[in-house]
């Protein structure tokens, strides 16, 4: 549920899950992203809004380096993960991968594997070897991903057998699976039709018991609905942030306002 | 318009339609003149000796290619292990990491290799091994037909990896896992079909050589023991018997020709069955 006594201050005391702080990230010449700090707060589900090409993607992919698959990739400033920096020196991608998982708006299982290698393919291609416990997180995987029930009896099907929706909450089972701190969701309902997505964004407010959910949308009523915070991006900027009611009932920026009722973007 | 026109036009576009068919039949047309004049010249000869027997010597009647066959089967074999694993890391090094410099360079390498005349590969490899080793050999053979399969699969398997979706990737990178394990367990097992595919069409395109072979491996009218001994393959048997002065030489000649056709042909087959279904879904 949107958090309403959050108002004044967008993230609560404890350690934020993610910090930023003027954070810049360029691709060549072009900034996508200017000087952004921001406190994500765990255990609850934060929306990235924003019209296309502010951003938002960008900002999600730089929480667990994704961004630096692009060779002209530079960044400025820091991102803290429970205090730590991500970027520092000694620390590997696949490292901070490891602690933050990522959910893709097109579903991606592996083709070649069944469902259930497809759940434990993270654990097992890092070195986890032990049948029971692979066993063991596979169920517990899919329940979290509210997709057990329907596929416990053909778990060594082909994955690309299930359907679109399925397919996207076997990849959430999926990185849920190496038991990351944060799951990040690049528009993980857009390719889904509406009973698919109602799945999906009962299942994120599930996950927030457990999990801090960053999770961009184009769908303004999937960031109302499912969001606790929001943060709105235009063009590099991160414009508004803070508790989702107020974003969508008393935004303090003209922008967002614009941007929320619908007037661009 | 007038109806006259109008005639004019149908005519014309008719005419182009039967014109293009026509050459596109033509491109048919001597596939199956080559295989009616083979199996017409060659079948006869086809029989249990000529896949289990030596060629017997000159004018004495019988014998057969049982050596060329093994030697051609060995020789892609062996080829195989030095073609193969360079060509699919080359691909993947020109897939996968991204030197835009050096893969340019690369490319335009394996392009210009590629259209390198066989005969000249022969000589390079005959300067290079057979001289130093002071004779023909197998390992010879197989090195010359190795270095040609190099850029052709190098060139393929870069190919059928573009095709990988990127998100399979990513998805792969952001569970944490390595990336010569994402590259080895999940883009590589992606691509697994296409690969092999262009394996095939490698072995296909370098099975039939006889230039490169005529300095390397030379041919042998009898069984090859060791890798430093010359050794028959099928291009070379054929070559050899169809410059001789004998007719029963000319007609196993035409029936080796029989024989490498359908072994080559056999293998496009094969890829075509492959890459039929490579979309269709696979169980585990």
């Amino acid at each position: 549920m949107p958090n309403a006594t959050a108002e004044s201050k967008p993230a609560p005391p404890a350690v934020p899950a993610v910090s930023a702080r003027g954070l810049s990230i360029f691709f060549g010449n072009k900034a996508v992203l200017k000087n952004v700090t921001i406190d994500i707060a765990a255990r609850a589900v934060t929306a990235i809004i924003g019209p296309s090409g502010c951003g938002k993607s960008t900002f999600l992919r730089s929480i667990n380096r994704m961004h630096e698959l692009n060779p002209d990739a530079r960044m400025e400033g820091e991102i803290r993960l429970f205090g730590d920096n991500i970027y520092s020196r000694d620390v590997e991608p696949v490292v901070v991968r490891r602690r933050v998982g990522m959910v893709f708006q097109k579903s991606n299982p592996f083709p070649t594997m069944s469902i259930a290698e497809n759940v434990t393919v993270g654990l097992r291609l890092n070195g986890l070897r032990d049948k029971k416990l692979l066993t063991e997180r596979t169920e517990q995987s899919l329940r979290m991903a509210a997709l057990w029930d329907e596929v416990k009896d053909r778990l060594h099907a082909p994955a690309i057998s299930l359907s679109g929706g399925q397919q996207q909450r076997l990849c959430i089972a999926r990185a849920l699976a190496v038991q990351p701190e944060v799951l990040l969701m690049d528009e993980p309902a857009s390719a889904l039709d509406p009973l698919a997505t109602q799945k999906i964004e009962d299942l994120i407010i599930e996950l927030k018991k457990d999990y801090t959910i960053v999770i961009v949308t184009h769908n303004m009523q999937q960031a109302a609905r499912s969001s606790d915070f929001t943060a709105f991006f235009y063009l590099g900027d991160l414009v508004e942030f803070g508790a989702t009611t107020r974003i969508f009932t008393n935004p303090t920026q003209k922008r967002t306002e614009d941007y929320v009722t619908g007037r661009f973007g | 318009m007038t109806a006259h026109n109008h005639h004019w036009r149908k005519a014309k576009n008719g005419l182009m339609q039967s014109l293009t068919c026509v050459c596109a039949v033509l491109v048919i047309l001597p596939l199956l003149l080559v295989f009616f004049q083979l199996v017409a010249r060659g079948a006869s000869s086809l029989n249990w000796a000529f896949f289990t027997q030596l060629p017997k010597p000159a004018g004495e009647a019988g014998g057969g290619m049982a050596n060329a066959i093994a030697g051609t089967f060995v020789l892609m074999l062996l080829a195989s292990t030095l073609g193969v694993p360079v060509g699919v890391l080359g691909g993947v090094f020109l897939s996968e990491y991204s030197h835009r410099h050096l893969n340019w360079w690369i490319r335009f390498g394996a392009d210009v290799i590629n259209g390198v005349p066989s005969i000249t590969w022969g000589m390079v490899v005959y300067a290079l091994m057979v001289l130093p080793m002071k004779g023909f050999s197998l390992l010879a053979g197989a090195v010359v037909l190795g270095l040609m399969m190099i850029p052709l699969i190098m060139r393929t398997t870069e190919e059928v990896l573009q095709l990988v979706p990127t998100g399979y990737r990513e998805a792969a990178l952001a569970l944490g896992i390595a990336q010569w394990r994402v590259i080895s367990q999940i883009v590589l097992r992606t691509a697994l079909k296409g690969i092999i595919t262009g394996v095939m069409l490698a072995l296909a395109r370098v099975g039939g050589e006889t230039a490169p072979l005529l300095f390397t491996a030379f041919g042998n009218a009898y069984w090859t023991h060791r890798l430093t001994e010359p050794v028959a393959a099928l291009p070379l048997q054929i070559f050899n018997y169809a410059i001789s002065p004998y007719d029963d030489w000319h007609r196993q000649a035409w029936a080796g020709a029989l024989v490498l056709i359908l072994l080559v042909s056999s293998i496009n087959v094969c890829v075509r069955v492959l890459t039929r279904d490579r979309f269709a879904k696979r169980g585990s």
